[in-house]
């Protein structure tokens, strides 16, 4: 597998449509550097880089969410279910203007909002606490079937998951569920690089498609290919978009 | 009469008719009930299969958007098999709901094992904030089940039965009721419990509190009916495993010398099918099993 890692975000203008979120004036670029302002979980260090080019895109140029609108029904909805290193997710929330960055040296303290699992009653712009795997796409499930028994078409339920997490019996129960259920304003994002066990034979997207979503792979270094995937019309279906990373401890 | 899993299924119907924020969840169990307000309300009566770690997730995912979730399977597939989700979804993700339990100890004998959950309300006892009702008869269900939606964002667990008591008492949701008084000692009977107390105690010198809200546990009353026995001797007879509600009672005589037999369903494995009764009698809570042990633990009369 062809990888290729971008040094900085590419130069498209946003499409019309997306909101521009309030932001700290950071950028993909600062990202590292205030990924680096946390310690102590470095054993999480892999989980979290694999995550920040997906994450990045989405916040900053799919997801309507800001932190004037954490609060708005009609906000577009991002459940990190992969809680582990959750460190990019930090990053680009506190480039995002949700909490102050001088919240980020804290992290994993007694005193910090911010542990090496993300609990959404201490962390602004968190939807859901995670840690425990295969929690997040029920949850995502349900969130969208919420909004539809209220009415609310527009927004989008995002869910990130790991290709290891897909091993959580869980998740079958979700994305079986909500292919049947044709829940188009559903999406979940798999975070591939390779570290379930025991891998996944014919594919984590065969999964997808065969319970009825729809599904694009693509390189998740690649912001253009990330964004043309996170915007990729489905009517009908949900959609998931597996985004294949470095592999785990390359 | 209906049973208490009818008259929930009629209730809550009409309650989707009447509040928007009610959203009910199931898994293939207890369908059939919903049929009609899941043709009028084909979004907020969802059926997701026999999936029980979504059924609770998708329960959460609601009350993430402002709904109240009513989820609704048998007691071993609703609060056992997705217990972490229990935990996690409504507890860590600070969301409120309810669960709506059937089949309790041994509702369906020939079932087996795998359709019996003792063990519920134990369970629950090790997470914060639940309240908890055990009914004894469907229009108690009815009653305590109209408290669960309408009770805002509180975590709630209703079990439902089909052992019931002749007789409907006036349930507030909240207080044990007073039923009898007496010298030697309290016993404190749960929900279905009550009519094989009151036969088993009859003719003894003994007070009677009936407890159909067990947690919050109603420290208070059994405060006041020890306070007017002689001594702090209490028995808690409960339809789940025995000595579920002990520590509780414990908690509440802190202050003062007593002693507590808890009484209820045994730990053991009976491996047995049969009938409800036969099951009572096999753990000694039919009138005759919970007589002989109330007169052994409580002090002889004077």
């Amino acid at each position: 597998m062809t990888q290729t890692t971008h040094d900085k975000p590419p130069r498209t203008t946003p499409a019309a449509g997306t909101d521009t979120t309030t932001t700290t004036g950071a950028g993909f670029a600062q990202l590292p550097g205030l990924m680096s302002l946390m310690t102590g979980d470095e054993k999480h260090g892999p989980a979290a880089t694999s995550t920040l080019d997906a994450l990045w895109v989405l916040y900053d140029r799919v997801l309507r969410v800001s932190p004037e609108r954490a609060a708005d029904p009609e906000r577009d909805r991002f459940l990190l279910s992969k809680g582990h290193g959750p460190m990019a997710y930090y990053a680009v929330l506190a480039a995002k203007g949700f909490f102050p960055v001088d919240w980020l040296p804290g992290f994993g303290s007694y005193d910090s909002p911010l542990g090496h699992h993300p609990d959404r009653l201490l962390v602004p712009g968190a939807e859901i606490g995670s840690g425990s795997l295969g929690h997040g796409l029920p949850l995502a499930v349900g969130t969208a079937l919420g909004l539809r028994a209220q009415g609310r078409t527009d927004p989008a339920v995002w869910v990130l998951i790991g290709d290891a997490e897909l091993d959580e019996g869980s998740n079958h129960e979700a994305l079986a569920y909500a292919g049947a259920a044709g829940l188009d304003r559903l999406h979940t994002l798999v975070i591939d690089n390779s570290s379930a066990t025991h891998g996944w034979r014919g594919g984590i997207a065969a999964r997808f498609e065969t319970a009825g979503w729809s599904v694009a792979t693509v390189d998740g270094r690649d912001h253009r290919a990330l964004y043309e995937a996170f915007t990729a019309p489905h009517p009908g279906r949900p959609h998931a978009v597996v985004a294949r990373v470095e592999p785990k401890g390359a | 009469m209906d049973t208490m899993r009818e008259r929930f299924a009629s209730v809550t119907s009409h309650l989707l008719d009447d509040d928007p924020r009610l959203a009910v969840v199931l898994a293939d169990i207890g369908v059939d009930g919903f049929t009609g307000a899941a043709r009028r309300h084909p979004d907020r009566v969802v059926n997701v299969g026999i999936r029980e770690q979504l059924l609770i997730g998708v329960g959460s995912g609601l009350a993430l958007t402002g709904l109240r979730p009513i989820m609704h399977t048998f007691a071993s597939f609703l609060v056992e098999r997705p217990f972490e989700q229990v935990k996690l979804d409504f507890g860590h993700q600070g969301v409120g709901g309810v669960l709506v339990s059937a089949g309790g100890s041994y509702d369906w004998p020939s079932g087996g094992y795998t359709h019996m959950s003792p063990g519920d309300i134990a369970l629950l006892d090790t997470l914060d904030g639940w309240t908890v009702h055990v009914p004894g008869h469907p229009d108690e269900a009815e009653t305590l089940l109209r408290q669960a939606a309408a009770a805002g964002d509180d975590k709630v667990y209703v079990r439902l039965s089909v052992q019931v008591n002749q007789a409907p008492r006036a349930v507030d949701g909240v207080r044990f009721q007073r039923l009898r008084e007496g010298r030697r000692g309290v016993v404190v009977a749960v929900g279905p419990m009550l009519d094989n107390v009151l036969a088993a105690t009859e003719g003894l010198d003994v007070g009677v509190l009936y407890a159909t809200t067990v947690r919050p546990f109603d420290g208070a009353a059994l405060r006041a009916a020890t306070g007017a026995a002689d001594a702090a001797d209490v028995v808690i007879v409960e339809p789940c495993l025995a000595g579920t509600s002990t520590r509780f009672a414990n908690d509440a005589l802190a202050d003062r010398p007593h002693r507590v037999l808890g009484l209820g369903v045994g730990r053991r494995e009976l491996r047995r099918y049969g009938q409800l009764d036969e099951h009572l009698a096999a753990h000694g809570l039919d009138p005759h099993g919970l007589r002989e042990r109330i007169v052994g633990f409580l002090p002889s009369g004077s």
